[in-house]
């Protein structure tokens, strides 16, 4: 039958992709190219495709519609890694719904992808390079298999490279596909050969003119095909000045675009948008690409030099002043601009009937570019709160107005209650969540930390909230949510339950949250899904079937995981204990410390604690991902790390200009042996001050691996060695009531910013304060001289785990810390009722010498040990069960 | 024959009902099951369907026969599970050949009888590929995401034979049915393609996908959508859907496909969803005031039943079509 529909190109991963003459330009992710990324050359290369998985997730969230995957590299078997590697995309739903674009030279990898992807993907690419019967036979079986194809110009004779040669062989190749071989036209995609300009050579010079001219023909010449390119190719001669290469990317695609290329691999970090390039630049590079001037490249060249580096000192570029009103507003929304926005905003509201259309008119016009350039991955999460703090200052200053006018107010897309739940003092995560989905619309009713169960239940209620997003750090906060769960059932309520945190993952939600609640519940644990999560249960059109998905997705979770958890055996505590880490004591003399007893520290300041500080847990929780300082100079957010380390610099600045925040310190060294197994008893001149309760792993390992318990470390008791321990507790105080005025002030960047500093800052004054008892106070280590990567790295001897922590999970030994260290009459330390530490910018922990000890991962005990460990502790099972429950093996209790 | 798309335009076509459901009423045992040929099999037997085709032909003639007089112009093969791939369940890869030819020619032989009776009611034999009991795109281990039971070269040397044997057994047109994995199902198709371009043939093929939740997804995860745009690519004359949900369940998906096709649009659900003891239960009226529903929003071209569904569903279907236009065609 024949087809009178319009022929579109039509793609599908788990879900469509259809290209029509109206559809923006099609932009395909290239990280996942073994010649497009070094990184994904390295993961491939070194078999880390887990890895590399990650990169294919990175480009589809940030906006790849299409993912290329490339692995023709000498030293890979492209075959296996082209299988292996879609394959495991292919278990990804998240990454599987877009099409794949299979990447190859080699016609034997080409078809060996062909056979792995279920939807209808990409041939990248087949050419009449070999003859016309090696091309037809490639073209039938693409066809057979299913996909669409990308035709290089590229011929017998060679690579086209010029106008004339450009469409001989397009049509060359058409006609032979279309009458031939029958294959679909709309699934045709013309690669046109995109040549760098401006490189100095006379025959270059009509590179880009030639490709628009040759795709303008082709799309008016040989109907429903595509044309596509790699568009960094065009700028190759200016690598190195980045302003001047997204200028020449945005210019050739403009005119790329209107003469009909509609597919291509573009970074997004590399691109201005065209409107906003200044005139000059524009000038210069659009004589380049459209080679308008005999002297086009000299003149570039030479005004390249005036721009290079240009860019840092633009912040007082105040060009856009002189922009229209709206434009005004919505460049200072986008750019995060607040030094105009009151002025700007006053003279919207004169222009108004009323103060409210301002907000609904210019700051939301203004908002909606904001949420449509994050939406595409164009913006990122340091920028969007910027723009959250220039809105609030507009919405504070116009509130004044509204309430005059005492007109209604601003209709929301709905009600958000965010709360950190009872016991648990964190809330950066929850705070970044309730600003993005405040710019996006969303009133939040934010009732702080610590909020009871009741508090909840009740605002929820009171209030007619549409979702409840909880947020936790600690560990026994996952319970406090699934009690919060249960209460929410008992309530006989139907709110969706949003779970996000730290601690919080997938699994505990699937597997102990939603199945104590009928409605909604979801683990949402990034800010930017957090805003289409919500929108999708808030839709009314889709809220049902979304919830429906939601429940089956996490029973279908929640059996996989519990099938995975019974794989796992445990042996007996006692066998356990037999399997202990034997250190040799007869060997080893443990160093006498310089120094026993308990001692306070309030003399450090910020200045000393700032080389200490690591970055990358800095940025990750900006939800920027990846290692400090490589994520400075990423493709895709290194310019968003740059400018929030930036900021950051300028706040600690401040900061220690201000001294608003306050290091204090409690450490102790004491003498101490283990005992009975798994406890260690501390004392000072034969005294028992207190003993430690440790936790010792229990999965079944391979003969000849111990099952750790942190008392393995110190000496026991019967071996006649005196021994030492350990216990610090470090605070950064300060920072709530900073961050408290930044709210005031409408200002949640700062607010958020002083929070994270406080916890790098007490994080670094942990790393601090051990190399100063490492060296100094117990001094087995005198001589030690690492620098900041080394201590990161933890190349030095000892240890510091943290109760809370992998290592001992057991957050009731914070309260033996506690007394033991007085920490609370030194230097104001608090615990919670869920033992979180307050101020939350705090860190405590226990020291460890042995050059043996170790970090690990304590993971699952029995039933065998819980009850040991409750009779050594003197304390109810009950109690010994809750705080232990995290920990517990699946069916063990 | 006369061209099936002729007759597509005229008129709704209708498809059997369920092969699985009619032959449990014969309470076949395991003796029944091997009959003489293979009393000394090494394996259980019981409940492999298929082989029926060979130890109980009459039976397999007479659900045909029966579905025919209740109406059906287009028959399936008893042939669902006739590769090598899921025969392997039973140790009869060997068999599949003979299967399918065999089971060809029972349908064939029925069929042939009904259309001289009544000319002007041409019924069609549909050689059925299904889905086999291996996923090409999904794992079936939670802890290596990576690694594939079967992989596509397998699946296509296992379509290959058996479409060439239900052509040598003389079906009029393919269907690869009951997908769950488009990637089988490309499969197969790629399969058709080249046996049907080695004999230099026309043979219609059908194409039907199961939507296997209220996800509106194939269990490999595609959209209905995805789904028809990663099969369009074969030379077919319907595509649709059966199986999984029940008649009112599917319509959306039916919709969405409708919109967005020239092909032909088939659908055979399930008699509802199973109860709590796996049995389909809807009665022939129930199910056929829901397929009402197809036909005055001229949805399909192709109706019918899968699991659960007897003559008497596919004959109320039948009545129910009498006189109404098929979803319009573009020729």
């Amino acid at each position: 039958m024949t087809e009178t529909a319009p022929k579109y190109l039509k793609l599908a991963g788990l879900e469509p992709l259809i290209i029509t003459p109206e559809s923006n330009f099609i932009n395909v992710g290239e990280r996942t190219n073994v010649a497009g990324s070094r990184k994904f050359l390295r993961l491939i290369k070194a078999g880390e495709f887990q890895e590399a998985v990650e990169i294919a997730r990175h480009q589809v969230e940030g906006g790849a519609q299409i993912i290329d995957v490339n692995m023709d590299d000498g030293l890979i078997d492209g075959k296996t890694a082209m299988v292996t590697f879609l394959n495991l995309i292919a278990a990804e739903p998240d990454i599987a719904r877009v099409p794949v674009m299979i990447d190859s030279s080699k016609w034997e990898i080409i078809e060996a992808g062909l056979q792995v992807i279920q939807g209808k993907g990409v041939v990248n690419s087949i050419s009449l390079k070999e003859g016309e019967a090696e091309f037809m036979t490639q073209a039938k079986k693409i066809k057979r298999y299913g996909a669409a194809v990308i035709i290089m110009a590229f011929d017998e004779v060679g690579q086209a490279d010029n106008f004339e040669r450009r469409i001989e062989i397009a049509k060359r190749s058409y006609d032979l596909l279309v009458d031939r071989v029958k294959f679909p036209p709309q699934d045709i995609i013309f690669d046109l050969n995109i040549f760098p300009v401006a490189t100095g050579m006379e025959e270059h010079r009509r590179n880009a003119v030639d490709f628009i001219e040759a795709t303008r023909w082709v799309k008016e010449n040989l109907p429903h095909v595509s044309v596509s390119g790699g568009v960094s190719n065009v700028s190759f001669s200016f690598r190195g000045n980045n302003t001047v290469r997204e200028a020449m990317h945005s210019v050739f695609l403009f005119h790329a675009i209107q003469a009909g290329m509609n597919i291509g691999i573009v970074n997004p970090a590399l691109l201005e948008v065209y409107d906003s390039i200044p005139e000059d630049l524009l000038e210069h590079v659009e004589d380049v690409i459209l080679d308008r001037r005999d002297n086009a490249t000299e003149r570039l060249l030479a005004f390249a030099e005036t721009v290079q580096g240009t860019k840092k000192t633009k912040t007082v570029d105040l060009e856009w002043r002189k922009q229209n009103l709206q434009e005004r507003i919505t460049h200072a929304l986008v750019k995060g601009i607040d030094a105009f926005i009151v002025e700007d905003v006053e003279e919207a509201r004169l222009l108004s009937q009323r103060p409210l259309d301002v907000i609904e008119g210019q700051l939301m016009t203004g908002m909606g570019v904001v949420g449509d350039l994050f939406g595409s991955g164009k913006m990122f999460l340091p920028q969007v709160v910027k723009s959250a703090r220039v809105m609030k200052k507009a919405v504070a200053y116009l509130n004044p107005f509204i309430e005059e006018e005492k007109s209604e107010k601003q209709q929301s897309l709905g009600k958000i209650l965010m709360a950190t739940v009872k016991g648990d003092v964190h809330d950066i995560g929850k705070n970044i969540v309730s600003v993005v989905l405040g710019c996006n619309n969303y009133e939040i009713i934010d009732l702080g930390v610590m909020v009871p169960p009741e508090k909840i239940i009740e605002t929820a209620i009171e209030q007619q909230v549409d979702a409840i997003g909880l947020s936790g750090l600690i560990t026994p906060s996952l319970d406090e949510m699934v009690f919060l769960a249960k209460e929410m059932e008992r309530h006989n309520l139907a709110i969706p339950l949003l779970i996000g945190g730290a601690t919080t993952s997938k699994a505990h939600t699937a597997v102990k949250i939603d199945t104590q609640y009928k409605h909604a519940v979801v683990h949402v644990n990034d800010a930017s899904r957090a805003v289409t999560v919500v929108g999708d249960l808030l839709n009314e059109r889709s809220a049902e079937s979304y919830t429906a998905n939601l429940k089956e997705e996490y029973e279908s979770f929640r059996t996989k995981f519990l099938n995975r958890g019974k794989q796992k055996s445990y042996i007996s505590l006692d066998e356990a204990r037999d399997k202990k880490y034997k250190i040799d004591w007869s060997t080893f003399k443990p160093e006498a410390p310089n120094f026993v007893g308990i001692k306070k520290i309030t003399s450090t300041t910020l200045t000393d604690l700032l080389p200490f500080i690591d970055w990358s847990p800095f940025v990750r929780s900006w939800d920027l991902h990846g290692k400090f300082p490589d994520i400075l100079t990423d493709d895709i957010v290194g310019q968003e790390a740059q400018q929030l380390y930036a900021d950051a610099q300028e706040m600690i600045t401040q900061l220690i200009a201000d001294q608003s925040l306050e290091a204090r310190a409690v450490f102790g060294i004491f003498q101490a042996n283990s005992i009975d197994h798994d406890d260690i008893i501390v004392r000072e001149q034969e005294q028992e001050l207190a003993r430690f309760r440790t936790l010792r792993q229990q999965l079944k390992k391979r003969d000849g691996v111990p099952n750790l318990a942190l008392a393995d470390f110190i000496a026991p008791q019967d071996c006649g060695i005196t021994d030492h321990i350990g216990a610090f507790c470090v605070s950064i105080f300060g920072a709530q009531d900073l961050a408290d005025r930044y709210k005031r002030e409408h200002d949640d960047y700062n607010a958020i910013m002083v929070q994270a500093l406080a916890d790098r800052f007490a994080e670094a004054y942990a790393e601090y304060l051990h190399r100063e008892v490492r060296r100094k106070h117990w001094g087995y280590a005198a001589g030690e001289d690492l620098d900041n990567q080394g201590l990161i790295q933890e190349a030095y001897r000892g240890i510091r785990p943290a109760p809370g922590y992998p290592a001992c999970p057991d957050h009731l030994e914070k309260e033996t810390l506690w007394s033991l260290l007085k920490v609370e009459d030194n230097i104001g330390v608090s615990l919670t009722e869920s033992l979180a530490m307050w101020p939350a910018a705090s860190v405590s922990g226990y020291y460890f010498a042995h050059p043996e000890s170790k970090y690990f991962g304590l993971g699952k005990i029995t039933e065998d040990q819980l009850i040991n460990y409750a009779q050594r502790k003197g304390i109810p099972l009950e109690k010994a069960e809750k705080w232990l429950h995290p920990n517990l093996a699946i069916g063990s209790r | 024959m006369p061209d099936i798309f002729n007759e597509l335009q005229q008129r709704i076509l209708v498809l059997d009902g369920a092969m699985g459901t009619m032959l449990q009423r014969y309470e076949f045992s395991e003796e029944d099951f091997r009959g003489a040929r293979f009393k000394d099999y090494p394996t259980p037997l019981k409940g492999n369907n298929d082989l029926l085709s060979l130890t109980q032909p009459h039976a397999i003639a007479e659900v045909h026969s029966q579905y025919l007089e209740a109406g059906a112009d287009i028959i399936l093969t008893n042939t669902f599970s006739s590769t090598t791939v899921a025969m392997a369940d039973y140790q009869m890869e060997e068999l599949v050949y003979e299967l399918n030819f065999k089971a060809a020619e029972i349908a064939k032989k029925v069929a042939r009888e009904f259309s001289l009776k009544d000319p002007t009611k041409p019924r069609y034999v549909a050689g059925s590929l299904g889905p086999t009991n291996k996923t090409a795109s999904m794992s079936p281990d939670v802890n290596d995401p990576g690694y594939r039971a079967i992989n596509f070269q397998e699946l296509f040397e296992a379509y290959k034979q058996q479409t060439e044997a239900l052509l040598d057994g003389g079906v009029d047109l393919l269907i690869v049915e009951t997908i769950f994995d488009t990637l089988n199902a490309k499969a197969a198709l790629f399969a058709i393609s080249e046996v049907k371009e080695e004999r230099n043939l026309k043979t219609p093929v059908m194409v039907s996908g199961t939507i296997t939740d209220a996800s509106g997804r194939t269990l490999s995860g595609q959209t209905a959508e995805a789904f028809l745009i990663s099969i369009a690519h074969a030379d077919l004359l319907s595509v649709g859907f059966n199986c999984s949900l029940g008649a009112s369940k599917l319509q959306p998906y039916l919709e969405s496909i409708a919109a967005k096709t020239n092909l032909a649009i088939s659908a055979y659900p399930n008699a509802g969803l199973p109860n709590a003891f796996g049995q389909y239960d809807e009665t022939a009226e129930k199910m056929a005031a829901q397929i009402q529903s197809y036909l005055d929003n001229k949805l399909v071209n192709i109706v019918g039943g899968c699991c659960g569904t007897t003559p008497e569903h596919i004959k109320a279907i039948a009545q129910l079509t009498q006189g109404r236009e098929p979803r319009p065609l573009i020729s």
